[in-house]
């Protein structure tokens, strides 16, 4: 067992730390957005991020390299630094356009979509497609070399400000379930898309429902085959894993909590001087350092080649039940102030914006539930825990409906 | 970056799990389970020929000098397979003489140590949950040798042990001879009957004081037996979380598998994301012992409360899953569930350690 990153690695990191003290934060005072897209073409350009992406669509292309991965990503959240933008068209639609995308697709999207020029939703649930999508309805018909689509939409993110949606429609009616989708692109902009804002319990609306009455879209913005949908969207390259850095804005979270119960009085004393908080956060340490050490385990496994095994289907639950975690003791902490609205506003007319921190907190509260809910319930994961980890039946129901 | 086991490691953790599935099967363990000592002096010497008494140990006393983490990945599969040897009291005396004892001392105590011949256990525990070397009130004599007089409980395999490393005042440690006068011990029926136990009463009782004991060395005694029993806790609760795969498999209701059934699945995964990601948290734990002395101490402390809650959570779980049987006498996922309580206390319990955990971070 050898924690340590090794020479070259560790001049490595001065390399990134040297970058970020000359180019994070901003030394003027322009326009923030501005500054956030010219300080991350810089970190492209040196390597840092978007390196997976070719150069000549745009990003670093740079062999593949977890520990690099995992060094930038340290030194890049110790200094606040943003990474590559997380929406959804970076994260989805870009590898899987790089991998399975037509070259002028590449050409027309992919550096457009990583500097932030254009943005994407994912158009996959329906109202009655959740977890069991590969039932959706929405129609897409091939009429005079043109996609026209009908039919509905919901949970998507960012609708409202898209440009484009990625988005899985039945295109052969008479195929197999999962035989019959496909995956087209379509220009949010047009007539016959309607945008409907979802909004949830924490006040803001980042769900919309999606509404499409002859939509159009072109013959070839579709990735892949007709019929191949399915396939195309589960399609993922093979990413820097960076288990690290992700277990890094779980550590973060954790400080912030510690520094809340600091700040916090229960009985007039300090929140963290009360039994059951001090050892409430002690118990959710061990949680916390456990996933910072899987992270470790993962990370050398992967270096390896190797399959860290069952732990890997784990990732996204645990990150989730750390969430809940972290909400309910801060509820703990908070007290009565756990009754802010979770809007960042605090006390109306309290200068001292003391309700702010109480805000952001009951939000927490309430996204971390989102979280457990979106990209697969954790219901959903733990299915497939159970039976792509344990080699368990598949449900009963599930398997009729193949 | 390797944070993994290395091949000798996993090695070590392999020829111990088969040697231990040959000669301690399942029908093996019941038969020791039910017996009056609860003890396999056939199965201990075996582990014994393959050095795992004096692993830790420097090479000049007949030890393999390997580090805490060997220790554990051995600890890790004794509790995978709830394995009825005297390992962890005798892993924690040899480790109080290597570490407080002075040269001499070291050199006369600990090859018939290393090598088995004799047997050693360590006497902490005081009535009203004290563990903790700061705790400890048992008078030190002024002298290397000397006697003392007082009682400790949770003795591990104290029947079988032949010498005590008592815990004296002030982090003072002392061995004891089980012959000496003034020594008597008495069994005590614990629930875990793979680890039996005993209460050993000292009046005035001869013993020599190991020369350089004090808070500190005494303090890496009980960070070494934290972390091993975590791993002890780790192997456990994942051999609960097979046994209940395994179940969920093969037992029939309605006509088919119980695994067929999402309230079980999820029950099964929910017991697998609570325990597997805190392998890596012993792993480290262990690993800090010996290489990273800033972290060590906290983390010690944190991977025992939080292995220890994992697996008795896990063990409930697992017993659930099994239905009635699992609740019988003739149900095996018992045998664990009490090893499960017996690792909760030893040392000190989870409350004990998270506060310490808190002091620690200046909390």
């Amino acid at each position: 067992m050898d924690l340590s990153y090794g020479e070259e690695l560790e001049s490595f990191r001065k390399e990134v730390q040297a970058f970020l003290a000359d180019n994070w934060p901003p030394k003027d005072d322009g326009n923030r957005d501005d500054q956030t897209r010219a300080f991350r073409r810089k970190a492209t350009e040196a390597g840092y991020l978007n390196r997976h992406i070719p150069k000549q669509y745009g990003g670093a292309e740079q062999p593949p390299d977890s520990m690099k991965g995992a060094v930038i990503s340290e030194e890049f959240t110790k200094a606040r630094a943003p990474m590559e933008p997380r929406g959804i068209g970076t994260m989805m639609l870009v590898p899987t356009l790089l991998e399975r995308g037509e070259d002028w697709m590449k050409e027309k999207w992919v550096q457009a979509t990583i500097e932030g020029d254009v943005t994407w939703c994912q158009g996959y649930s329906e109202p009655g497609s959740g977890s069991d999508l590969a039932s959706l309805k929405t129609k897409g018909e091939l009429v005079d070399g043109e996609w026209v689509i009908n039919g509905q939409k919901i949970w998507t993110s960012s609708a409202m400000e898209a440009d484009f949606m990625f988005c899985l429609v039945r295109t052969e009616p008479d195929a197999a379930k999962h035989a019959g989708i496909s995956y087209l692109l379509i220009d949010m902009k047009q007539p016959g898309i309607d945008v409907r804002p979802l909004k949830q319990m924490t006040g803001s609306s980042e769900f919309n429902e999606v509404f499409f009455n002859d939509v159009k879209t072109p013959e070839d913005w579709i990735v892949g085959n007709r019929g191949e949908g399915w396939l195309v969207s589960r399609t993922t390259l093979k990413h820097e894993r960076n288990g690290i850095g992700a277990a890094g804005q779980v550590v973060n979270l954790f400080n912030g909590l510690v520094k809340l119960a600091k700040e916090k009085k229960i009985d007039g004393k300090p929140a963290i001087e009360d039994a059951s908080i001090r050892r409430g956060l002690a118990e959710l340490e061990g949680y916390v350092k456990s996933h910072q050490y899987s992270g470790f385990l993962q990370m050398t496994k992967d270096l390896k080649g190797e399959s860290a095994g069952v732990i890997q289907l784990m990732n996204k639950v645990n990150s989730t039940n750390m969430g809940n975690m972290v909400a309910k003791l801060a509820m703990e902490i908070l007290g009565d102030d756990g009754v802010a609205a979770p809007d960042g506003r605090g006390i109306v007319g309290l200068a001292s914006g003391a309700g702010d921190v109480d805000g952001l907190w009951t939000s927490q509260y309430m996204s971390s539930l989102g979280v457990a809910i979106a990209g697969g319930t954790a219901n959903i994961q733990k299915n497939v825990i159970a039976e792509r980890g344990f080699g368990l039946p598949r449900d009963a129901a599930a398997q009729r409906s193949k | 970056m390797d944070f993994d086991l290395s091949e000798e490691q996993q090695l070590l953790q392999e020829t111990v799990g088969q040697f231990i599935e040959n000669e301690c099967p399942m029908a093996r363990l019941r038969e020791l389970f039910d017996d009056d000592s609860g003890y396999d002096p056939v199965l201990w010497k075996g582990l014994v020929e393959m050095g795992l008494a004096g692993i830790h140990l420097p090479a000049d006393f007949g030890g393999s000098e390997l580090e805490i983490l060997d220790l554990a990945v051995v600890a890790e599969t004794l509790g995978e397979h709830a394995a009825p040897v005297p390992f962890l009291g005798h892993a924690l005396a040899t480790e109080s003489i290597n570490r407080a004892g002075n040269d001499e001392q070291r050199a006369r105590m600990l090859p018939s140590l290393a090598s088995g011949e004799h047997l050693a256990s360590v006497a902490f525990a005081e009535d009203g949950g004290v563990w903790l070397p700061e705790q400890w009130t048992l008078a030190a004599p002024s002298g290397t040798t000397g006697a003392i007089s007082g009682t400790k409980e949770i003795v591990e395999f104290g029947e079988q042990a032949d010498y005590f490393v008592v815990g004296l005042a002030g982090g003072r440690m002392a061995v004891v001879d089980r012959n000496a006068a003034g020594v008597e011990i008495q069994r005590y029926e614990g629930a875990d009957r793979t680890r039996r136990l005993a209460i050993v009463t000292f009046e005035n009782a001869e013993c020599e004081v190991l020369e350089n004991s004090d808070l500190e060395t005494a303090g890496r005694v009980r960070d070494v037996g934290l972390v091993l029993i975590a791993a002890d806790a780790f192997g456990g609760a994942r051999k609960l979380v097979d046994m209940s795969v395994e179940y969920a498999k093969s037992r029939e209701q309605f006509g088919v598998t119980i695994g067929h059934f999402q309230a079980l699945k999820h029950q099964l995964a929910d017991m697998a994301i609570d325990i597997e990601p805190a392998r890596a948290l012993y792993w480290f734990a262990a690993h800090a012992l010996d290489h990273v002395p800033d972290e060590a101490v906290r983390t010690a402390a944190i991977a025992k409360s939080h292995l220890c809650d994992r697996y008795s959570r896990i063990a409930r779980d697992a017993t659930e899953a099994h239905g009635g049987i699992g609740y019988t006498w003739e149900g095996d996922t018992q045998i664990w569930f009490k090893r499960a309580m017996q690792n909760r206390v030893f040392l000190g319990t989870p409350r004990l350690h998270r506060d310490r955990a808190a002091d620690l971070a200046g909390w």
